[in-house]
């Protein structure tokens, strides 16, 4: 008797229970790397994605009362890492942000076959910007083309608006990402009539004597750099041995952290990187990082980086998805978003300034404005320059807009042949 | 002269620094192979522990001050300002001499008699358990390493040779790293001090009697156990060496380790035996694969160093499967 009464006082909890569905709690699979060559610079930019997510929960009790959680998988920047990766944290996922071009290339086609987003942050597929195309890809706010485009632009202010003859040298990572500008410059040098010099360096860049000595016999205006860990860091010195003048010395973002010119010491003062986010810690949201991540001892590192450029990468990319989170809960009146939702959220995705203002976050980086044909956002970006007295980064311009008219019609270009590869239809944005 | 000689010269003296740079790591390599026919797999990383080391006793790092943290909920990292250069490395090669008597004590003496893949197998596990060990003894920040060598082109040469261009020429003067020519000089020191001590110490001659015959060396009283700790422990010093030179160009990083790549086609060339064989085949590494770039790399769309050096390598196997200078293997039966 007792026993019956047991089995329907549980019969009745259960049904009790699943009646009132409970929201789960929003799920953001980390493909991090905190070990390997590339392990530095993925371990600041994991510790800010975390700790945006943990502040959210701290603070507000997570995104409009649903706790977020972001397990965490180790890539070490292996392509086929990542998809292992993948294919294991899948299960109720809401969307990846995989930090590496080669695992977002082998993504692409199984997210979306899984309905989950992709969010590529100024990596990855750069013509993922169509979303006509791609459908579940989405690289906001600004992409390897938009830095390119965007540094020649700095460049043509230096020099008063006359590129005409001059050197630009691209010295890059001799990988699908290292080379992915280099027919955007192309494009640029036609309308501008600069002399462009292309300058491969093989992984990891350890050794780059030839590259430097190369460099130094042409003599080149400007040197633009589209470099990933170590390659990064011996550049800087070598530029520094060749006594190159730095301020004309331009990275692109993934060649723009304290990473990259510290190890150089006081000689890289002065190098340039381009940006399509704020550098520095004095923005409101890391009082509250500190408060209520750091100080409560729930940071994802030791809380030293908090403001250096890869982490504040890595929060802006949490800050994005949490946004989305937001946008994809508002739209479709739930709480409990799905991966699809999601993806919803992200296609609709409008931050403004006074949005930004409220996140703690004014000035961080540009309005962002997301739809059907655009995930790529609005391409803006700013230059920032590396003070190596004080340790830090300062802005030097503000956001500008990279050359549309150079840009799209790539864009269109490559999105096309990729529809046409896969036989995709475009799909209807009306 | 004309510039495209000066700097077809410039390609070759850079070429022969750049060849040292990888000669410091393949000699850590070739002196445990000599005195045990171990492939040590684990050299690069070797290099990396030892730069870490040096940099975490000058900057006063604590080590394991993460797992520390992690464990007692305090917040240490550093002790202090750290030591001076000369203590931090007298440090940290009292470290890499403890390493070498763990490994004999741990590990390595369960391998003797093993066959060769077991060990080289052994070395793998090493290396992964060090890059491991490495980052939560020191963490995987990357650090500027700086024992106070001077580093930059050498304005001297520069304006010494830019007169050399005939009149007329467009010619910058020679450009050579000085951090390279000091690299230069500790590695022929490092040659020379290596020579001296297997030519004219006690234990020298063991080592060397080791390397001709491990059972001959055993018979006559030496010990193999002592001879391992010992090369080990001389590796160590060279790794330590390799890891100040490299970390002074890159910061000390993981990717340090990734050296060791450097030093394969050197060991292929040079021989896998002969401490001589390990500089010649770094200088005939370096300059070939830089005057293959200098000449024919832009044709093929640069960077072609890395898969070059092997190329070369291989081609001189062909004609010396045991290298230039490695010892060739008889077997009687």
């Amino acid at each position: 008797m007792k026993f019956k009464h047991f089995s329907a006082a549980f019969v009745a909890a259960t049904i009790l229970a699943t009646s009132f569905p409970v929201a789960a709690d929003l799920t953001y699979p980390m493909l991090s790397y905190r070990t390997g060559p590339y392990g530095p610079n993925g371990t600041e930019f994991a510790d800010g994605y975390a700790d945006y997510f943990t502040l959210l929960n701290e603070r507000d009790g997570g995104i409009n009362g649903v706790k977020t959680i972001t397990p965490e998988c180790e890539t070490a920047y292996n392509t086929a890492k990542g998809v292992e990766c993948y294919e294991s944290t899948k299960e109720g996922a809401l969307i990846y942000q995989p930090l590496s071009t080669g695992i977002t290339y082998q993504l692409i086609p199984k997210v979306t076959a899984d309905n989950i987003p992709l969010h590529s942050m100024g990596y990855g597929r750069t013509s993922a910007a169509n979303g006509k195309v791609f459908s579940h890809v989405f690289n906001y706010p600004a992409n390897y083309w938009d830095g390119a485009s965007v540094i020649i632009k700095h460049i043509s202010d230096e020099e008063k608006g006359d590129l005409k003859d001059k050197k630009i040298s691209l010295l890059y990572h001799n990988s699908a990402y290292g080379k992915e500008p280099i027919r955007t410059l192309e494009e640029l040098a036609k309308k501008h009539g600069y002399k462009l010099t292309l300058v491969p360096v093989d992984h990891p860049g350890q050794e780059q004597k030839s590259q430097w000595l190369q460099l130094r016999r042409d003599r080149p205006d400007y040197i633009i750099m589209y470099g990933w860990g170590v390659m990064n860091q011996v550049a800087i010195k070598e530029a520094t041995n060749i006594r190159f003048d730095m301020s004309k010395f331009i990275g692109i973002w993934w060649s723009g952290s304290e990473n990259d010119v510290l190890p150089a010491g006081e000689k890289s003062n002065g190098y340039k990187a381009v940006t399509f986010h704020g550098v520095g810690d004095d923005y409101p949201v890391f009082d509250d990082i500190k408060k209520y991540v750091k100080d409560a001892g729930k940071a994802a590192g030791d809380g030293s980086n908090i403001g250096t450029a890869l982490y504040n990468r890595g929060m802006y990319a949490a800050m994005l998805a949490a946004e989305a989170t937001a946008n994809a809960q508002k739209i479709h009146n739930t709480k409990d978003i799905t991966s699809g939702q999601m993806r919803d959220g992200m296609e609709s995705l409008k931050i403004d300034n006074a949005r930004l203002k409220t996140l703690g976050l004014e000035g961080f980086g540009p309005e962002i404005n997301v739809s059907c044909e655009n995930h790529g956002g609005p391409g803006l970006a700013a230059m920032q320059q590396w003070d190596a007295k004080a340790k830090k980064w300062k802005l030097i311009t503000e956001f500008v807009e990279s050359d549309r008219s150079v840009i799209d019609p790539l864009i269109a270009e490559d999105s096309s042949a990729y529809a046409k590869e896969n036989s995709l239809k475009a799909r209807d944005c009306k | 002269m004309s510039p495209l000689f000066l700097n077809a010269l410039e390609v070759i003296v850079n070429g022969l620094m750049a060849g040292i740079m990888y000669s410091l790591v393949a000699l850590g390599f070739v002196l445990i192979f000599k005195a045990s026919g171990i492939f040590n797999y684990a050299q690069g990383v070797t290099a990396l522990f030892a730069a870490l080391t040096l940099v975490g006793f000058q900057t006063g790092q604590v080590p394991f001050a993460h797992l520390i943290n992690t464990i007692f909920g305090t917040k240490i990292h550093h002790w202090g300002d750290g030591f001076n250069t000369i203590l931090a490395i007298i440090l940290t090669m009292l470290v890499m001499i403890l390493f070498a008597w763990l490994l004999e004590k741990i590990v390595l003496k369960h391998m003797v008699n093993q066959a060769p893949i077991i060990l080289f197998m052994t070395t793998i596990g090493l290396a992964y358990f060090m890059e491991g060990f490495g980052d939560l003894m020191w963490g995987a920040d990357i650090k500027t390493m700086d024992v106070g060598l001077p580093s930059g082109g050498s304005l001297w040469l520069e304006d010494f040779t830019k007169g050399w261009a005939a009149s007329g020429t467009e010619y910058y003067g020679m450009y050579i790293d000085v951090l390279d020519v000091w690299a230069a000089g500790i590695a022929i020191l490092l040659v020379v001090a290596l020579t001296l001590f297997s030519q004219y110490t006690k234990t020298g001659r063991a080592l060397r009697a080791v390397a001709d015959d491990h059972q001959a060396a055993l018979t006559v009283g030496i010990s193999l156990r002592t001879i391992w700790i010992i090369v080990w422990s001389l590796s160590g010093f060279v790794a330590l060496v390799a890891g100040i030179m490299w970390g002074s160009k890159s910061g000390v990083q993981f990717s340090l380790s990734l050296i060791a790549l450097k030093a394969l086609p050197v060991l292929i060339l040079g021989g896998f035996t002969s401490i001589p064989g390990a500089i010649i085949g770094g200088l005939i590494i370096g300059v070939g694969e830089k005057l293959f770039e200098y000449s024919v790399g832009g044709l093929l769309g640069g960077a072609t160093e890395n898969w070059f050096a092997y190329v070369l390598a291989l081609a001189f196997l062909m004609f010396r499967p045991q290298g230039l200078f490695g010892e060739k293997i008889i077997e009687r039966v």
